[in-house]
């Protein structure tokens, strides 16, 4: 087992490429759902803010 | 056919397909990301080269393939914008920025980490890197230039044109490899009739691929629908999505 961390002396690179490519993963799927999320929100304001004006004027 | 190609154009129709598109595409790349991850590390046998260290392929390839393919995604879909003037490729474009972007990094990154070891040096301005790191400035020049404008018409077709002049830059990379004697490895699976790798190793490095792919497809579903929510916010099918009373749902 230990062995196989030790990936024959590479552990280092190895293990620092793999992990770098899963916070890029993770990073993709969280920035998605909160572009998503706030773009949602951004406009509903805009949408409540709009129709507001309209019943003012 | 047809019928089935413009509804899926028509915002709302696809506004509502992306969603349920989105999980049937990002658990098949978990489970495939996950596959690939173990045939790369404990499966595929050690290089007689580059012994265990050679790995770093099944997260540097993927990552590779990913930023060339995602600006290609992206340059043709900013191209059928500009000459069709589709909203909805514009959208695509937009979504494509960010990921691809992040994706270069990615290869970059563990580009660097697997030349530390093998050439003895992190970086070296020769073709493959340069080229590459060409690519990252692309995507950083598209995502300033969309960002520089009010008008979202303007900042799509504005940064359309940049996306198709920098699509020349895809296969220098490519081929980058081929033309010039630089520090980087030759191309080991795309010569398709006779690939320089054990299936053993191949494998586990094409269902990574994959994976990742459907990833990508997944993250653009998702991103896809907010960048056409906000286009389409003057339409009664979006406003009544932002008002939670609409028949495309709102999830």
């Amino acid at each position: 087992m230990s062995e196989f961390f030790a990936m024959g002396g590479y552990a280092k690179y190895v293990w620092s490429s793999f992990g770098v490519t899963a916070i890029v993963l993770i990073l993709n799927l969280l920035a998605a759902r909160r572009q998503l999320r706030q773009t949602r929100e951004r406009l509903q304001l805009r949408l409540v803010r709009q129709s507001g004006r309209k019943v003012n004027t | 056919m047809w019928t089935w190609f413009f509804q899926l154009a028509s915002p709302p129709h696809f506004y509502r397909m992306a969603a349920s598109l989105v999980p049937w595409l990002l658990w098949p790349a978990l489970l495939l990301i996950l596959v690939g991850a173990w045939g790369g590390l404990v499966l595929a046998p050690a290089d007689y080269q580059q012994g265990e260290g050679y790995r770093i392929i099944y997260v540097h390839v993927p990552s590779s393939y990913l930023s060339m393919m995602v600006y290609v995604t992206m340059a043709v879909a900013a191209g059928i914008g500009l000459i069709w003037r589709i909203k909805l490729a514009h959208a695509v474009a937009a979504s494509c920025a960010p990921v691809g972007a992040t994706f270069t990094a990615a290869a970059l990154i563990t580009g660097m980490l697997w030349g530390k070891p093998m050439w003895g040096t992190y970086w070296q301005w020769e073709p493959r890197l340069t080229s590459e790191l060409i690519l990252l400035f692309l995507y950083f020049g598209y995502m300033s230039l969309r960002s520089a404008f009010n008008d979202l018409n303007q900042s799509d077709r504005a940064s359309a044109v940049l996306a198709l002049a920098g699509v020349v830059n895809v296969p220098i990379i490519h081929f980058s490899v081929l033309w010039w004697a630089g520090l980087h490895q030759g191309p080991s699976i795309s010569k398709i009739d006779a690939p320089s790798i054990a299936f053993a190793m191949l494998w586990p490095l094409l269902v990574m691929i994959l994976g990742f792919t459907l990833f990508f497809l997944g993250i653009l579903a998702m991103r896809v629908r907010g960048e056409v929510l906000e286009r389409e916010f003057h339409s009664r099918w979006a406003q009544d999505v932002l008002r939670g009373v609409s028949r495309v749902e709102a999830a």
